[in-house]
């Protein structure tokens, strides 16, 4: 098979990209979209052109590093799974398919469809961590979990970090990382002494990298590829909201206990 | 920091006071439509109604400036969000977005103004009784008798108010958004106060519709009603006659046996 691609080529931030088309050559229907990247890349070489910038790292679902948005979705056009999961046999021959960097002022364009998404790092380094003694490694099941919360945990604590959300979200928010990073932690007995601390801390930085709000439209959990729920934005809402009331925690003086 | 301030300048407390405001609306309109529905029982019934509210002007004032505060606070936060919302991302997309999302959640701010507009035109028709946008004439003038007391004739107001074509369609057009409006936003409501969980987002999204399509309804057959002559015609035929019997001066009766002295 063979496919027409319409790609964002960018020099570099401050050069203004434009849409170039390239027809593909030969195509397996097996191949990943990314190795369909590979071999126009390697056509573009041959030809002594500049080939094609973009993410990408496992090519397995599970680093978060690919984006890409295909034909107006972020990671192509089935659910619940990467860009590097999207095979060609989605596509028919002769497609025309137009390939896009993920777009929002808190991701700056790098290069071609490479985005700058530091900002993910910045917010968890706000507060997306728990605070414990490091050390031998716990005996199992010494703090009792409930198994709800623990499913509940682990279905946030499946998020990539890709930001497929903000690249989906009409206002590019960044709220379903965000409550995923804060609820993954929050659900936890070992998170609880942090817990709203941690969500105006993370929810803050949001705030300070550019992102925008959240309208409920549900694009992101349509286009995530860990099919995170947008009921932990409604948690998240909840524990800033009583970090809003709780405010700030009273200054300490002096030494800490001694 | 003070909480007002914390409120303000973070993206989620601005959509709690969206919701909360949205949800004092929304309270505002459930009671304005049981006042209204009273249009069709007896004139004297809705007349009453309004006469009471009249005579209770703390009460109304209050309530009056408690609404116009949220209608205020909902509307800076809509716009102020909107701003970071477009300046989010400079630079869009040149395929077709918003994967996923309903027509109604992409289009509340547009939906939203309409609602403004209509807001303001319903308050100049029936609230402050400009002449000149009703297409009728002066509704200051209608006058009815209750308990021996003249009060304003809120009925005939109604009914004369709405038997214009065009003010009918341009009420049914801003009920059809408000339904678009509230569809959403009841159940947006709340997910921004954090009132959501796997097994509540199913009946919250089923409150909304029914709500939004209760209002819907409800406002709705008003103006229709009235529009089809089956509401109130007849009265106002009456009530026409009286008032053109009122401002002819000096009335025609009068003016016919004059005539004929003169002669």
């Amino acid at each position: 098979m063979k496919v027409t691609l319409k790609v964002w080529r960018q020099k570099n931030r401050n050069t203004p990209g434009s849409f170039k088309t390239y027809e593909s050559p030969e195509l397996n229907e097996n191949m990943s979209f990314l190795e369909m990247l590979d071999v126009v890349n390697e056509a573009l070489a041959n030809r002594g052109e500049e080939p094609i910038a973009f993410d990408h790292d496992c090519r397995e679902g599970i680093c978060g590093t690919c984006s890409l948005v295909i034909d107006g979705k972020p990671h192509g056009p089935h659910k619940g799974i990467a860009t590097c999961q999207t095979y060609m046999r989605s596509f028919k021959d002769g497609d025309e398919i137009v390939v896009e960097p993920f777009r929002a002022k808190a991701f700056p364009l790098i290069k071609d469809l490479v985005c700058d998404r530091k900002a993910f790092d910045r917010i968890q380094h706000a507060g997306g961590f728990i605070t414990v003694r490091t050390g031998a490694a716990p005996d199992a099941n010494s703090i009792p979990v409930p198994k709800e919360n623990a499913d509940l945990a682990m279905d946030a604590a499946q998020c990539i970090g890709c930001g497929a959300c903000v690249a989906a979200c009409k206002n590019a928010s960044a709220m379903l990382f965000v409550s995923a990073k804060i609820s993954h932690l929050g659900l936890m007995p070992q998170g609880q002494p942090e817990r709203y601390k941690r969500a105006k801390a993370m929810v803050d930085q949001m705030d300070a990298e550019g992102f925008g709000a959240c309208t409920v439209t549900g694009s992101c959990e349509a286009v995530c590829p860990k099919e995170i729920s947008l009921d932990f934005i409604a948690r998240m809402n909840r524990d800033y909201g009583v970090a809003l009331l709780k405010g700030d925690p009273k200054a300490i003086k002096g030494g800490g206990a001694g | 920091m003070n909480i007002v301030d914390r409120i303000w300048n973070s993206s989620l407390g601005k959509k709690y006071l969206m919701a909360l405001t949205g949800g004092a609306l929304f309270v505002f309109l459930i009671g304005h439509l049981v006042g209204n529905l009273q249009v069709f029982g007896p004139p004297d019934l809705i007349n009453g109604y309004a006469h009471f509210l009249k005579s209770k002007p703390g009460l109304l004032w209050g309530a009056r400036l408690g609404l116009l505060a949220c209608v205020a606070l909902h509307i800076a936060s809509a716009v102020t969000l909107a701003q970071l919302n477009a300046a989010a991302r400079p630079q869009p997309y040149a395929t077709k977005g918003a994967y996923g999302a309903s027509k109604a959640s992409q289009y509340m701010l547009p939906t939203g103004v309409v609602i403004a507009a209509f807001v303001v035109y319903h308050l100049a028709h029936f609230t402050v009784l400009l002449p000149g946008v009703n297409g009728v004439g002066d509704f200051t003038k209608l006058k009815t008798v209750l308990h021996g007391e003249e009060i304003p004739d809120v009925y005939a107001m109604m009914v004369l108010g709405l038997q214009v074509p065009w003010v009918c369609v341009f009420y049914l057009i801003a009920q059809a958004l408000l339904f678009t409006h509230l569809g959403h936003g009841l159940a947006a409501m709340f997910q921004s106060l954090g009132f959501r969980d796997h097994v509540w987002w199913p009946r919250i999204q089923c409150f909304a519709k029914a709500a939004s399509i209760a209002l819907l309804i409800g406002y709705s057959i008003i103006p229709v009603a009235i529009c089809l002559r089956v509401v109130g015609s007849d009265y106002v035929e009456r009530k026409k006659y009286d008032l053109k019997a009122a401002n002819s001066q000096p009335a025609p009766a009068l003016v016919a046996v004059q005539g004929k002295e003169a002669k």
